[in-house]
């Protein structure tokens, strides 16, 4: 295992700014900038409505540089990460991408991310928080190179129905045989571009990776190529909706990883949020198996869904209730958007059983600060399938040309 | 069981012959399993074996006294008819001193006392009676697998009532004493207790004998408490040397097992445990044999047993990172000394010299031997514990000559510069100490053998060289020992077991590790 990155005076500078800072400060019209592992990042740039609907119906760009991503190689790197996370990583071949979470002993998430399989034996993992305590006691006797190259990758998502669009007129047409989940590389004008048909919208987009150096020439190569076709730059707060849409879940949001949970109960696993398709039991041991087959045959005690809210007025942090005026408390909102798009009051809800089976119906305790004035609504919440948002053009190979 | 799995015959497999692999063995033997002991070595007795160290003198090559086995277990197991001979019991302690009259105890509290001088005459007496007493209390725990806290389980429940009972029974006096100095340092409860510092010296260094403590290190009353428990449940024998050295009893419970139906293969290493379907299917050898058996038992410690043995593929990360971070880190090396004759201790006439010797004339000097292995440094004014094992046994050398035997603290596993060309220097350190108090002994040496915590690693395959497998210590005693989640000789892998020092309740020749793992394992076959 290869020793951290050479320390630096941190203390000079308590939050880093990422290569495309300068254009993300030269576009923000509300100098709203947020801490994101490390890094300053824009929260909104000029509105979030605009914003969001930028990356359903055109192109957007946001800066992803905060990921933190760690190099796995080495003999057993396969080996490694199949132990790691719960799905089987032999599936995902060369120049694939695969979504994943791990578990501690408990079977409880510590965290998700996505796997890159850049060749045999050589991936990398894209997590949201930091996780090198975690990865270098999982490679306790195993043959495998563990480095953290945050920094060394600037990395761009590129999401909406134009982006195919604009990948096309960056003049890389070749990048729209790219199918879901798959690599490739690209030259855009002498910068080397990795890109993934990846992202987090639930939305036809890629993901862009290249060296930090290459960054502002990319982006305003990418600004200039989607200019007609209304290329704009959104912040964490737009892309929250749409990953809402999506039916995606969010560290700190809608589970705490089970290394950081202080309480007793508050640990989650990947079967509670609705991620059992993530879990192969018949690959072979991986941290947390043992439990979670257990949890498996006794049944969840609990359940990640989608609601559907009467009324417009998102359902923030409700708790659920199993009847009007019932006040048995069955779960609570974990995250609540109006979906401009589906036209629907949509929240992702944590439900004790058995109030979480598809139809079921609960009731949202929904507080309104109306002009300093707390009012207080019981919505009715009715028990969806997720995605609330999966339209056709996400796996369409080639996409259209929007 | 797969069904896959081809038969060897064998209903469980047993890793290492060492004393508790050999216990367990013959206690599962007995219940009627088929069981077949695998040993690495040329002879069973892993540790606790007798072995030639120069030409014409053999010694008991790692533990070299008795005193930890507990009475029902000679019995279940008719150890004396097996050709155990327990040639000499109630070996006296010997405190060396140089410049005063020796300083002689007895094994117990109405056992005769030499030496102790001013308040100590009164004080010791007391002492032992009253510490007697808190080790009564804590040995019943030592004959049971621990209870697993927050499980719900009536059995665990009634075993924590039952330790809290046991302590309660002591009467309020005993019961707050026992509490308050539990957790406390053996130098704070002997400076209470004593003013001869000869004295201190010595219970002290029982407090930190094969640990990684020095007398001022926090929990090293807890190790002395359970050094006790294990001697009052060894009962009237304490401090005893069987015919023939340790290797003698290992080979009478090799001759138990096999009396019961066990088999034993020495020259058979095991390279890894097998596994199948998330279940320990069976063993590989080192010669590429595979042997099959629905359970494995591993009297190997914690860190080889999961970490080399086993893999940590199929173990947990949480789990796996708890077993890393075992302390194991031997302290204690031995010596052994081939003697033309029988050297002259200062004062010491030939039957206290049949007992054990303790060289630590002090707390001061027990805390600054132990400070120099901080800084990866043998200790130049060390401290022992030595036997004559040949004034009780003559056979063990030639006729006229004698063996020395000494463990000693603390040597390092790794030295600063390493233990390339150290090791003569260290011998002649350690012969030197031993000089001052029998002058004579340098020039009686006929040849002389140090196995350090790293050479004891090697000939006995233990990590880090600790005699215990492990540290004992209260974050690796009772209920968390080795780690959570194996603490019940059961392991996260489904028909692996420990039988072994590194599990409850530790190490030294005791053999409740290998009886209460044998009980779990009949008991898990039961309820299966």
């Amino acid at each position: 295992m290869n020793a951290p990155q050479a320390l630096r005076p941190h203390y000079l500078e308590p939050l880093l700014k990422t290569p495309f800072h300068e254009r993300a400060r030269a576009l923000s019209q509300l100098d709203s900038f947020v801490a994101w592992a490390g890094y300053t990042t824009v929260d909104v740039f000029t509105n979030v409505e605009q914003e969001y609907f930028a990356i359903r119906n055109a192109a957007t760009l946001y800066d992803l540089t905060p990921m933190v991503k760690y190099r796995i190689s080495g003999p057993e790197a396969l080996a490694y990460l199949n132990r790691l996370v719960t799905r089987d990583v032999t599936k995902i071949r060369p120049g694939r991408v695969g979504y994943c979470v791990w578990s501690n002993d408990a079977g409880h998430l510590i965290d998700d991310g996505t796997i890159f399989c850049l060749s045999a034996n050589e991936y990398r993992l894209c997590t949201a928080e930091r996780q090198l305590d975690w990865l270098l006691d999982s490679a306790i006797g195993f043959d495998v190179q563990l480095e953290e190259v945050t920094e060394q990758i600037a990395a761009l998502a590129l999401q909406g129905p134009a982006s195919c669009a604009v990948l096309r007129r960056l003049r890389i047409p070749e990048a729209a045989k790219l199918k879901p989940f798959e690599i490739g590389h690209f030259k855009v004008a002498e910068h080397a571009l990795m890109v993934s048909r990846t992202g987090f919208t639930g939305d036809l987009g890629y993901e862009l990776w290249m060296e930090p150096a290459s960054a502002l020439a990319v982006w305003d190569a990418l600004m200039a190529a989607g200019g007609t076709r209304g290329i704009r730059a959104v912040g964490s707060q737009a892309l929250n909706m749409a990953r809402i849409e999506a039916g995606f879940v969010l560290p700190n949001m809608d589970f705490v990883s089970a290394e950081s949970t202080l309480r007793t109960g508050r640990d989650r696993s990947p079967l509670e949020l609705g991620l059992g398709w993530l879990v192969d039991f018949k690959k072979g041991h991986f941290t947390g198996r043992r439990a979670l087959l257990r949890e498996q045959q006794r049944g969840v005690a609990r359940q990640l869904v989608g609601l559907d809210v009467e009324g417009n007025k998102p359902a923030h942090h409700a708790l659920l209730y199993a009847g009007k005026s019932d006040n048995r408390e069955v779960g609570n909102v974990t995250s609540a958007t109006w979906s401009p798009t589906c036209k629907r009051n949509i929240a992702l809800a944590m439900l004790e059983a058995p109030h979480f089976k598809t139809g079921s119906v609960v009731w949202a305790d929904i507080y309104l600060n109306r002009e300093l004035v707390w009012e207080r609504r019981m919505a009715r919440a009715l028990v969806v399938e997720r995605p609330f948002f999966a339209p056709e053009r996400r796996r369409a190979t080639p996409p259209a040309d929007y | 069981m797969p069904a896959s799995a081809p038969k060897s015959g064998y209903d469980v497999l047993i890793i290492g012959a060492g004393h508790n692999g050999l216990v367990c063995a013959a206690y599962l033997a007995r219940a009627g399993r088929r069981v077949l002991v695998l040993e690495a070595a040329s002879i069973v007795g892993g540790a606790a074996v007798t072995r030639e160290f120069a030409p014409g003198f053999t010694v008991s090559a790692c533990a070299h006294l008795l005193y930890q086995m507990p009475q029902t277990l000679y019995r279940e197991l008719a150890l004396e008819r097996h050709g155990l001979s327990l040639i000499a019991r109630q070996l006296p302690t010997l405190a060396l001193a140089r410049d005063r009259e020796l300083l002689l105890l007895g094994g117990s509290a109405e056992a005769s006392h030499q030496g102790l001088i001013g308040p100590d005459v009164a004080a010791y007496p007391d002492y032992l009676r009253e510490m007697t007493r808190y080790a009564a209390a804590l040995a019943p725990i030592f004959h049971r697998a621990p209870p697993r806290l927050g499980s719900g389980a009536f059995a665990d429940q009634v075993a924590l009532l039952r330790l809290g009972w046991q302590i309660r029974k002591l009467g309020r006096k005993s019961m707050r004493e026992l509490l308050r100095i539990g957790g406390m340092n053996a130098y704070d409860l002997l400076q209470e207790h004593f003013t001869d510092p000869l004295l201190q010296g010595a219970l002290g260094f029982d407090a930190v004998l094969g640990t990684n403590f020095g007398p001022r290190s926090p929990g090293s009353v807890l190790t002395l408490l359970c050094r006790l428990a294990a001697q009052s449940d060894a009962g009237e024998g304490v401090l005893m040397q069987p015919r023939g050295g340790l290797g003698s009893l290992t080979a009478a419970l090799a001759r138990a097992a096999g009396a019961a139906g066990a088999e034993i293969r020495t020259d058979a290493e095991v390279a890894r445990i097998l596994v199948a379907e998330d279940q320990a299917s069976g063993v590989e050898l080192a010669s590429g044999e595979k042997l099959m058996a629905p359970i494995v038992v591993s009297n190997a410690d914690p860190k080889n047993t999961f970490l080399k043995l086993l893999g940590t593929q199929h173990l947990d990360t949480g789990f796996v990172r708890r077993v890393h971070h075992l302390r194991s880190q031997g302290l204690a090396a031995k010596l052994h000394l081939a003697l033309k004759g029988l050297p002259n201790f200062h004062g010491a006439n030939a039957a206290a010299l049949r007992g054990r010797l303790l060289l630590s004339p002090s707390l001061q000097h027990l805390e600054r031997a132990f400070n120099s292995t901080k800084y990866g440094e043998y200790s130049t004014a060390p401290v022992m514990e030595i036997t004559l094992p040949t004034l009780n046994d003559p056979t063990l050398a030639p006729p006229g000559a004698h063996v020395l035997s000494a463990i000693v603290q603390y040597v390092p596993h790794t030295l600063k510069n390493g233990w390339e060309g150290a090791r003569e220097q260290c011998i002649a350190s350690l012969v030197a100490a031993l000089a001052e108090y029998a002058p004579d002994l340098p020039g009686l040496i006929q040849s002389a053998e140090l196995l350090t915590p790293a050479d004891l690693e090697r000939q006995f395959r233990m990590h880090g060289g600790h005699w215990h497998h492990g540290e004992l210590a209260f974050d690796q005693f009772y209920m968390v020992r080795p780690v959570p989640g194996a603490a019940q000789y059961a392991t996260p892998l489904a028909g692996l077991f420990l039988c072994g020092a590194g599990s409850h309740p530790g190490g030294g020749v005791m053999g409740h590790a290998g009886r209460n793992a044998a009980r779990a394992i009949l008991a898990a076959r039961k309820a299966a």
